[in-house]
């Protein structure tokens, strides 16, 4: 319970101030721009964009500067925003195989065709604090290939013509999917919804379960069976128009997770799938979301679901930083009256207890 | 909106497509080249018909790439309807939050389906837009090719 408290407002509008001169740090040091943020601080803005649920990099970056860098705050202002601004409608499905590829890696075939296309990668790197980055200066430019780039065909689908691969194909009719910005989630959830939710969903959380999966809380086996990151096209029908018309392109990374057989009687045994998708290139949140995706998926596979990541009542309430955020945070907001009612309580209990051992 | 919707049903499938091409260029247009087009245009008069107006844009994907459909996440979208003194109407909608971009796009879709006017916006804009994204799709292909592995073989068995 909490009372409406007055006063403090000389308070709060002072510690806007000192917040203010805070995130500016030394005013010696020349501050940082939003598009330098955008432009050298690249995950950092894919995170929030991912987890903001808005692809605008001018907007995130704004945010991480507005923030000081707390991510989760930044996300938090991000989702602020996005619910002043009207819907002017969806996109067409983003068709991910005609990826513009800037890396694209599969786990599980080595002569894939196109090849394994490393890209901008830390995976390779020594992790070695490198300390020519403190003296500034302009790092060695990209080497362009000789030979044109040929075609990278999915895994997915090269597997998935000799059948050994679940296939994904839409539910008869194509239908809308619900959408949790405008309907609360019910359970048991669809898998558009849960998709949904662990798009926006935090990655920390879902890097755990994730890894939770693969310790053994639920046994799905998987293979990162490709991953790629590059742009995809955006398609849009205009009210005004009546027929799609490309409206701008959004960098995104995919997860492609095979996973261990599922079949029955009347079914040979096949892989199955997880599946990952984030704004801009978040490989470790795409991952972990595929990793989610095919635990949550235990029911439809009909394998039985006693893991915490194979929860889903579990796993979508408690995905969402603003929400979790919110209400660990809240604890800091005046709790004086409840406060109040359990020192007492516990008084009495201890006067009660001191009768007793003296009457005893 | 309906009203202008059947203005442009008399288009034939080509001119829709043709159209459709070029707003997808003008959408994804550098705002320098929109300014630079723009800058070389004497006083062009319009009335808005959609003043500029920023919302959103849900992104739907598929499950495994290919499966049932699902809600992204959202972007950022400018979108306007314009009206040029000879009656021809332009469309935008421009990825971002840029009011301006949203303006010039829509303004070169309506002089583009004035026949007077076309050609000079094709050569002016479009054709350099789309050197310009091709060109940029190009080297940013020709940078991840040249980080593509050429494996080895270090033994073979049968040898």
């Amino acid at each position: 319970m909490y009372v409406a408290a007055k006063g403090g407002e000389r308070a709060i509008v002072n510690s806007y101030r000192l917040l203010a001169e805070r995130r500016r740090g030394d005013p010696a040091v020349p501050e940082l721009e939003v598009r330098q943020i955008r432009e050298q601080l690249r995950l950092a803005v894919d995170r929030v964009m991912t987890e903001g649920s808005l692809y605008d990099r001018d907007l995130a970056a704004l945010a991480i500067k507005q923030a000081g860098g707390d991510l989760v705050e930044a996300i938090f202002l991000v989702r602020a925003y996005r619910a002043t601004l009207p819907r002017f409608g969806h996109t067409q499905p983003i068709e991910t195989r005609a990826m513009r590829i800037d890396r694209r890696i599969s786990a599980a075939f080595k002569d894939i065709p196109g090849g394994q296309i490393l890209g901008p990668t830390y995976d390779y790197t020594q992790r070695l604090i490198d300390f020519t980055l403190a003296a500034g200066g302009s790092p060695a430019q990209a080497i362009e290939g000789i030979a044109p780039p040929g075609e990278t065909p999915d895994v997915a689908g090269i597997l998935g013509t000799e059948g050994l691969l679940e296939p994904q194909t839409p539910a008869t009719g194509d239908p809308q999917p619900m959408d949790l910005t405008r309907e609360p989630i019910e359970f048991p959830a669809a898998r558009p919804e849960r998709l949904q939710n662990l798009a926006r969903a935090d990655e920390g959380f879902l890097l755990a379960m994730g890894y939770s999966t693969q310790r053994g809380y639920s046994h799905s086996h998987p293979f990162a069976g490709e991953i790629r990151y590059g742009r995809v096209e955006l398609e849009f029908v205009p009210e005004e128009l009546g027929f799609p018309v490309v409206i701008g392109e959004v960098e995104v990374t995919e997860c492609q997770m095979i996973n261990q057989f599922a079949g029955s009687a009347t079914q040979p045994p096949e892989f199955t799938r997880g599946y990952g998708l984030a704004f801009g290139h978040s490989e470790r949140k795409a991952m972990a979301m595929a990793l989610c995706d095919r635990a949550l998926r235990a029911r439809e596979l009909g394998e039985d679901a006693r893991s915490p990541a194979q929860d889903e009542e579990f796993m979508l309430s408690h995905s969402d930083s603003l929400e979790a955020s919110g209400f660990v945070q809240h604890l800091k907001l005046p709790h004086y009256v409840d406060f109040q009612a359990e020192l007492e309580l516990i008084r009495k209990l201890r006067a009660a207890a001191a009768i007793t051992e003296s009457g005893a | 909106m309906t009203v202008l919707q059947d203005s442009y049903s008399r288009s034939t499938d080509g001119d829709e497509r043709e159209r459709a091409r070029c707003l997808g260029l003008l959408a994804r247009a550098p705002a320098e080249l929109l300014e630079a087009w723009a800058a070389g245009l004497g006083a062009t008069e319009f009335e808005w018909l959609r003043q500029p107006e920023q919302g959103l844009v849900m992104v739907q994907a598929r499950a495994g790439g290919t499966g049932e459909r699902f809600n992204f996440g959202e972007m950022t979208v400018t979108r306007c309807v314009l009206r040029l003194r000879s009656g021809r109407t332009g469309v935008a909608y421009v990825q971002g939050r840029s009011k301006r971009r949203a303006e010039l796009a829509a303004l070169a879709d309506a002089m583009l389906q004035d026949p007077e006017l076309a050609e000079a916006v094709r050569n002016g804009l479009i054709a350099p837009v789309a050197a310009h994204l091709a060109s940029e799709s190009e080297r940013s292909a020709r940078k991840a090719q040249a980080t593509k592995v050429e494996f080895f073989t270090l033994a073979h068995e049968d040898d």
